[in-house]
């Protein structure tokens, strides 16, 4: 069955405070998910007290200030602090986002922040993204022609044709759909949003010309069709792109051909 | 141990090539249960104080047959389909998963029979 219920070795504890420094006149609370696999213990959440007169506006930022200043221990993915790598991509109150982009004002209360959902954990808020990446690189994500290059330009696109990738190039494969869809969750066949929306992007490319052989390999009651269209993923996804459309256009393509 | 590489885990068996006949078939018989249902409590309220020969009549008409018959089919072949996506979202073991599907396949089919069976038996039986 689906488990509802975490194993007794990932039940989350209380862990540390640190507290804010005297004086501080604007704190803000940042409860962290922490894991440390060779401890052996359970994970816990440990709490930092920050002064958010002297911490610049993002979460990356406060958690980058914990590393730097408090805690060196707290691990965590970060590299182009604008919200285009994907790395810093982590369930921040409650919602799965990039820690880059997400103000730290939009947080009222604390600001409650775990590693993605449903992935294994390597340490702290860094998930094993192993089969993510598996299941990007299944969908074959590059052009496939049998019309050799012409010889002396590109592959030619229209304007028009090339708007239709638009919504969809912009993916930065962060995981945050994917993690937060219950399908994903509980089934690994399902390919999730991310590599779906990966998929229709090269279905999609007027250039392509394999995409009967690309929707074939879609076909599939649990690569595919484990979606059925709650939509969480366009709600958390951090770059405004709608995922549950492109799968969308992929299940009426599949009609469409029949 | 299991030493296959991410991406053999990620293809996994390879594509079943089908699933859109259920999903087309789940969304063509979603859109004929909205007019039957209205029709059929729509009908049941009209027909609230009626004795045993009235509603006997009435399933007899051909029309309300034709109709009857259409959505118990309908019906029992979306509940199929709806109970089989369940079961494959949250029973994870193999051997129940095929258990209960084959059960709700089997019960489906019972009940759509059993309630089409009956309908004819009235328009024909007499």
């Amino acid at each position: 069955m689906a488990q509802f219920k975490l194993p007794a070795n990932s039940r989350v504890q209380v862990g540390k405070t640190f507290p804010a420094p005297s004086g501080a006149k604007r704190v803000k609370r940042f409860v962290v998910y922490r894991y440390d696999p060779e401890t052996g213990e359970n994970p816990r959440l440990d709490t930092y007290e920050l002064d958010l007169d002297d911490c610049a506006p993002m979460v990356l930022d406060a958690l980058i200030k914990i590393k730097n200043e408090i805690d060196p221990s707290l691990t965590f993915r970060r590299s182009c602090r604008e919200g285009i790598c994907g790395s810093c991509a982590m369930n921040i109150d409650g919602t799965n986002t990039l820690a880059c982009t997400k103000h730290i004002g939009e947080v009222s209360g604390d600001v409650r922040i775990y590693p993605l959902p449903h992935l294994s954990v390597i340490k702290d808020l860094v998930p094993d993204l192993t089969h993510f990446y598996a299941q990007y690189a299944a969908v074959e994500p590059w052009l496939k022609t049998k019309t050799p290059t012409p010889p002396d330009r590109e592959r030619l696109q229209s304007k028009e044709e090339r708007a239709k990738l638009d919504g969809l190039y912009e993916c930065i494969l962060c995981a945050c759909c994917s993690t937060s869809c219950p399908s994903y969750w509980w089934n690994d066949r399902y390919l999730g949003p991310a590599a779906l929306l990966q998929a229709y992007r090269w279905i999609a490319d007027s250039r392509d010309e394999s995409i009967g052989e690309r929707l074939d390999a879609l076909e599939d009651p649990f690569k595919l069709y484990r979606c059925h269209t709650i939509m969480n993923c366009t709600n958390t996804c951090p770059k405004g792109l709608n995922p549950a459309k492109a799968i969308g256009e992929i299940k009426q393509l599949m009609v469409l051909r029949r | 141990m299991d030493m296959r590489t991410p991406l053999s885990r990620a293809n996994h068996l390879g594509s079943a090539r089908e699933g859109a006949n259920h999903w087309w078939w789940q969304r063509l018989t979603a859109l004929a249960l909205v007019p039957l249902l209205l029709w059929l409590v729509g009908s049941l309220v009209c027909l609230i104080g009626a004795d045993y020969l009235a509603m006997r009549t009435w399933v007899a008409r051909p029309a309300v047959t034709v109709a009857l018959v259409t959505l118990l089919i309908a019906l029992f072949y979306h509940a199929q389909l709806g109970l089989q996506v369940v079961l494959e979202d949250y029973v994870h073991a193999e051997g129940l998963k095929l258990a209960s599907l084959v059960a709700v396949r089997f019960a489906c089919l019972l009940l759509g029979l059993l309630g089409v069976i009956s309908v004819l038996r009235i328009a024909f039986g007499g």
